[in-house]
């Protein structure tokens, strides 16, 4: 017998099937950007950020490229690495853990970058360095403060302080004649490995220092209703709030917790570290405090140098991240000059062995552990702008 | 007593949001019998064509957007508010027309399929630098930030204060008056009988004389409509306004989403009260047992309700669906 397809099945392929294709390549047309021309020549360096430039913590990436970018063009300006200069290619991961996975396998594997510089985020900064490590390629964190980052392997290394320092700072200050706190309400995003790891070294510390700890709520990243985390806290009556999250949802929190009467004073980490932050939150800060990498107003000449030459090319005062973003590249740099070869594992040898490197967040060594051994600064929220209060040196 | 009474007042303010939401989900299942998934991304729709039309009116008016001290007059909250549900009205039947209505006679899964593509489409789109971008932004304070009445009650071994503001009332009275008129358009007018003729049977209906593709279409435009408010009420609350394929907006739309199905999907009453007791379990869940679960007590109701009761509260073996 002979089939004759049916008609009204033809109709349907025509164009019913035809618009939902569209979509389809449009889709894919958005998800696969453009390729840029990878690879490298003979007389340059190509080295790899992948960082959050869009997401809700964007000025984490947007920052640290800044500083990345001002580490090149002086080096390239002096004369590269020994005569070589250097190319950075920069890829968004969006703050998103999937993202960033993807965008270091490209930088690796298909850009062959000779290191990799990123992220921001203890989260992203853990989904790319198996990679690096895999591939046996140098990574560096600016400011992944979570200590896992670093335990991925020996190709993985950071340049600002770890957690149980900077949580150790928080408790201090807490306990401090500033504040005076005996008791603390924590309030963690449970889905951020930054926000959990801070919190258990706060924890710690502040127990340790005599304090208690009145209740622990928590929210996750992006959340936008926190009134029943803040009414449990304002029934515990704490004496202050620590935040160990980042500043889209610390502003947030703020302001609500503001409308519910709270004006117990807030306390943070590094993740509060962003021009937006006031912004969000307004005067809703003000008189909390945060640790953070560097104080802008710190009147070392060190400091004032890099700002100057920062707000010469970008128009605004550096945030922390964009420093920290600055010293990794900087470090990068001297290591690869001192190395025999470009290859990861020179490198990697040359970066342990970083000593006393004089940066902008402080002189920098890296330990065994290739962690950062280097001070910390507490600012407070004054007219939604972060003032410089005090610098903590690590125990030696 | 007061921390009770305050837990009470997000819980009805929220509960307003899932409920307008669920509208939207539970028409559609009703008509069309496919869960429309791309009904959260009208929502961040609504959200971010509110948060551009503010500021393109506010700076129109001499009032500069980003001062919360100076808000606009109440008429320019609700031109926005309504410019947004005519939007997102309009979007709602330009997505119907394309994407569902060649796939009227599809297999149901290819709808649901194409349901997801959408969703993914919009939220891309959404991210685009010039469109919405892919960074979160400040919704300008359109409503001046009051607080209606701050009581104080006894609590523990003090007192602390109630507050209700302005926002949450505006939210709840808002989305009362939505829900009314919907009520009113489905059960009293002659294009409702239409809706529910056609929900009951869509051949039927046809032969009747029943104009289906008219009436799928007004479905998807009011359903659209109500989830542009929905946004809008949200971003009032909440000023901090997340990217547009941000994963929490997917959680907001899933949980509505819940909230359909347990008042019953199909059933339009049964969204209103879905919408009020995932915000209840949710808030008081949150409140007196643990925050770090809020989530979870909305999905484990859900499985509990799909196990006692596999209809949902309002849904009967026999629904009067919309």
């Amino acid at each position: 017998m002979h089939c004759r397809p049916s008609v009204s099945g033809h109709r349907f392929l025509g164009f019913g099937s035809f618009l939902p294709m569209l979509m389809l390549v449009a889709l894919f047309g958005l998800t696969i950007p453009g390729c840029p021309s990878g690879g490298s020549n003979a007389n340059e360096i190509v080295i790899g950020h992948f960082g959050s430039m869009s997401g809700s913590e964007a000025t984490f990436g947007q920052s640290t490229d800044n500083g990345i970018k001002l580490a090149i063009e002086e080096l390239n300006a002096a004369g590269g690495i020994n005569g070589k200069k250097v190319r950075l290619i920069t890829y968004d991961d969006k703050g998103d853990a999937r993202e960033a996975g993807t965008a270091v396998t490209r930088l690796v594997t298909s850009d062959k970058v000779t290191a990799v510089l990123g992220e921001v985020a203890s989260g992203l900064s853990l989904a790319g360095a198996p990679i690096c490590q895999e591939n046996g390629v140098p990574m560096i964190s600016p400011s992944s403060t979570n200590p896992k980052v670093t335990k991925i392997g020996d190709m993985i290394f950071r340049v600002c302080f770890i957690d149980p320092f900077q949580g150790s700072v928080c408790a201090k200050f807490a306990r401090s004649e500033e504040l005076n706190a005996s008791k603390a309400a924590i309030l963690t995003d449970q889905a951020s490995p930054y926000s959990v790891g801070l919190q258990e070294e706060f924890e710690k510390a502040f127990v340790e220092l005599g304090g208690t700890i009145t209740t622990k709520q928590t929210y996750q990243g992006g959340d936008q209703d926190f009134s029943a985390q803040l009414t449990g806290i304002r029934g515990s009556e704490p004496d202050v709030i620590f935040i160990p999250g980042y500043y889209t949802d610390v502003g947030n929190i703020a302001l609500q917790a503001r409308k519910l009467g709270i004006q117990t004073p807030m306390l943070g980490g590094d993740g509060w570290d962003s021009s937006k932050l006031g912004e969000v939150a307004g005067k809703a800060l003000d008189g909390c405090f945060y640790s953070n990498h560097y104080s802008h107003e710190d009147p070392n000449p060190r400091v004032q140098d890099y700002i100057k030459k920062y707000s010469a090319k970008y128009k605004g005062t550096p945030d922390g991240l964009a420093a920290l973003g600055y010293d990794a590249a900087r470090i990068l740099f001297e290591a690869m000059k001192r190395s025999k070869s470009l290859s990861g594992a020179d490198i990697a040898a040359e970066l342990a062995k970083t000593k006393d490197f004089d940066g902008v967040t402080g002189k920098i060594s890296i330990d065994k552990d290739r962690n950062a051994v280097k001070p910390a600064v507490m600012l407070e929220m004054k007219n939604g702008k972060p003032a410089f209060v005090s610098t903590i040196q690590p125990d030696k | 007593m007061a921390d009770f009474a305050q837990t009470l007042m997000t819980a009805l303010a929220i509960g307003s949001l899932y409920a307008l939401i669920a509208l939207g989900y539970t028409m559609v299942y009703g008509i069309l019998k496919f869960i429309n998934f791309a009904h959260s991304d009208i929502v961040v729709l609504g959200a971010w064509v509110s948060y551009t039309l503010a500021n393109k009116i506010l700076p129109m008016l001499g009032l500069n957007p980003h001062n919360p001290e100076t808000p606009p007059p109440l008429w320019v909250g609700a031109l926005i508010l309504l410019s947004a549900m005519v939007a997102c009205g309009l979007l709602g039947f330009v997505i119907e027309r394309l994407a569902y209505k060649p796939l009227r006679r599809a297999p149901r899964l290819n709808v649901l399929i194409t349901a997801i593509g959408v969703s993914l489409l919009l939220q891309n789109v959404g991210q685009l630098n010039y469109v919405f971008g892919a960074s979160p932004q400040k919704m300008p304070a359109l409503l001046p930030n009051i607080d209606l009445l701050r009581i104080s009650l006894p609590s523990g071994d003090g007192y602390r204060d109630v507050v209700i503001g302005l926002v949450d009332v505006m939210i709840f009275a808002t989305s009362a008056v939505l829900m009314l008129v919907l009520e009113y358009l489905v059960f009293r007018t002659k294009l409702g009988t239409a809706m529910r003729a056609v929900s009951f049977s869509t051949d039927n209906a046809s032969l009747m004389g029943i104009p289906v593709d008219r009436v799928v279409s007004f479905t998807f435009v009011l359903g659209s409509s109500l989830a542009a408010a929905a946004g809008f009420l949200y971003v009032m609350k909440y000023p901090g306004l997340n990217q547009p394929a941000h994963s929490i907006w997917v959680l907001l739309g899933l949980k509505a989403f819940v909230a359909a199905v347990i008042g019953g999907i199909g059933n339009v009453r049964g969204a209103v009260l879905g919408g009020f007791v995932i915000a209840f379990v949710e808030q008081f869940g949150a409140f007196y047992i643990s925050s770090n679960y809020r989530d979870v007590y909305v999905f484990a109701l859900l499985i509990i309700i799909l196990l006692v009761r596999p209809t949902g509260l309002l849904g009967s073996p026999v629904r009067e669906k919309v």
